[in-house]
């Protein structure tokens, strides 16, 4: 059990790091790198919800397809370093009003975060019950591809909606692309 | 105290560093084995004697390789980027090292009765083994893709950017080919994999995937040698166009880790395909006991098919492996994988 929180602990970390870093770095290609580590870090996490599918398409979908990408448009478009740049004082975002109306926002979200951390009894996973669902790829397909019913709500309709929309990104990409021939 | 020194002690941990001290060490003296085999395969297909200098045959020619490559200058660009310069060929060497992890390379055994319980020959039995392979494999790439990053030359850059468009082109027909075969096998465990091919049908023709999935096992071919970036898909390197591609500015150790990484992924997805189409460890005439011998001899076969294709076929040109790749291979994967689906409702019934 001590072993298990150290590891959650360990990933948790890298994960939110990662994520820190990501804003953090001057150079985009570094950002990138964070951003891939912050995602093994969420990885780690699923493995310890013995949920080890979920973690490796993790892997496989966001740190190496997606993340692929991302490095190839950033080195393609040689994205230059951002060195500490002059403030540019006529932004309207440096407006001492609008600096005012962000600070207030910060507090008041970081108040509300308080509040509902304070509110939850204590930490509990909650997926036990759904433990033998996420580490068994059939019984995972079976879930997706299950309407709503005696086995709790499906989830068909909202994977068939989210396809749609991924090939309609995918036909809208390809229109605007296309080279016009006139 | 007591306790750490009973388990480090017990015949299981012992016998499973054994096996893992022995999978390192057999990948990496594989590298050595895959530069000699190249050179010798390669002089054998241009009437050429290829090394036979060092020691009998040539044979110790590996070993002068690695003792020149220890001894010499570690040379950095000075415009590179420092970390990220010596990052990337840790990253290569290491996921083709970790790749390995998941393959099973033998039947269970007790190693001549030293153990009680029967142990599994491979390093990680991970139920969605072929999924692990996959995703390790796509994290090879960013070893490439960084190191033509960070040495801030040109023809690396192109390396690196090239590596990254092969990568995005191919892995789509490379995960269809493995779908059908998990598919067939009704499992993600190589384990399972590889014990659904034993046995005959019609009490000749071995259970294998290949002879119902020769379209797949086709896919899986190419796109494999693409992911290893090899002849004729070696445009990450090309060198009449890009002087050594992403690894031009690298020298000494470094540039062996990529080296190394090329091999060990070679023998990887060969060990993988041997696993998911040709029977693993199955065979004819040897006792399942040493069901290895088998499996080497296999994966003996297939890298020699790699050789045998890089030294016989010219490198295509950079929009034929995109077209290849997107209008080839991804649509014969696809109706690959809509007939595998198909053909498995009609046995099974619907």
């Amino acid at each position: 059990m001590a072993s298990d929180a150290l590891l959650f602990y360990a990933f948790a970390a890298a994960a939110v790091i990662g994520a820190l870093l990501v804003v953090t770095q001057r150079n985009p290609v570094y950002s990138v790198l964070a951003l891939i580590a912050s995602f093994f870090g969420l990885s780690g996490l699923y493995v310890l919800l013995e949920a080890p599918f979920v973690a490796v398409i993790q892997i496989i979908i966001y740190a190496g397809a997606i993340m692929v990408l991302f490095l190839f448009v950033v080195m393609l478009l040689n994205v230059p370093r951002e060195d500490a740049a002059e403030w540019d004082r006529s932004h309207p975002l440096y407006r001492p009003g609008a600096v005012r109306a962000v600070a207030v926002l910060a507090i008041l979200m970081a108040l509300q975060l308080g509040w509902a951390l304070s509110r939850t009894p204590g930490m509990s996973t909650g997926v036990a019950e759904d433990r033998a669902a996420a580490s068994s790829v059939a019984d995972l397909g079976v879930k997706l591809f299950s309407g709503a019913g005696a086995n709790g709500p499906g989830y068909m309709f909202a994977f068939e909606v989210t396809s749609i929309l991924i090939i309609i990104a995918m036909v809208g990409a390809v229109v605007i692309a296309r080279k016009r021939e006139d | 105290m007591s306790g750490i020194i009973a388990f480090l002690t017990a015949p299981e941990f012992i016998a499973y560093a054994t096996l893992v001290g022995v999978v390192f060490m057999a990948l990496q003296i594989s590298a050595a084995v895959m530069v000699y085999a190249e050179r010798k395969v390669s002089a054998f297909m241009q009437q050429r004697n290829g090394p036979n200098r060092v020691g009998p045959r040539g044979l110790l020619q590996p070993i002068a390789d690695i003792v020149k490559l220890f001894f010499k200058e570690e040379l950095r660009p000075k415009a590179a980027d420092a970390f990220l310069f010596s990052l990337a060929p840790i990253i290569s060497v290491t996921t083709a090292f970790l790749a390995f992890a998941p393959v099973p390379f033998g039947a269970p055994t007790t190693f001549f009765g030293l153990l009680d319980e029967p142990m599994a020959l491979m390093i990680a039995d991970v139920n969605v083994a072929v999924l692990v392979i996959f995703a390790v494999a796509s994290m090879g790439v960013y070893g490439i893709v960084l190191a033509g990053w960070a040495s801030n030359s040109k023809y690396s850059l192109l390396g690196g950017l090239r590596s990254s468009a092969q990568m995005i082109s191919y892995e789509l027909a490379y995960g269809m080919s493995l779908a059908t075969v998990v598919m067939m096998a009704d499992t993600m465990s190589l384990r399972e994999i590889v014990g659904q091919q034993s046995g005959y049908w019609l009490g000749v023709i071995p259970k294998w995937y290949i002879f119902p999935q020769f379209l797949g096992f086709f896919v899986f071919a190419c796109a494999g040698i693409a992911e290893t970036n090899r002849a004729p898909f070696d445009f990450p390197e090309a060198e009449q166009e890009l002087v050594a591609g992403y690894h031009t500015e690298y020298s000494s150790m470094r540039f062996a880790m990529f080296f190394m990484a090329e091999y060990i992924n070679m023998v990887t997805v060969s060990a993988v395909a041997v696993n998911l189409f040709l029977g693993g460890w199955h065979g004819p005439f040897i006792p399942p006991g040493y069901g290895w011998i088998w499996f080497l001899i296999k994966l003996a076969f297939l890298l020699f098919c790699y050789l045998w294709l890089r030294w016989t076929l010219p490198r295509f040109r950079y929009d034929q492996l995109m077209s290849f790749g997107w209008k080839v291979l991804l649509p014969l994967a696809t109706v690959n994988l809509l007939l595998t689906a198909a053909g498995i409702l009609y046995v099974n019934g619907l």
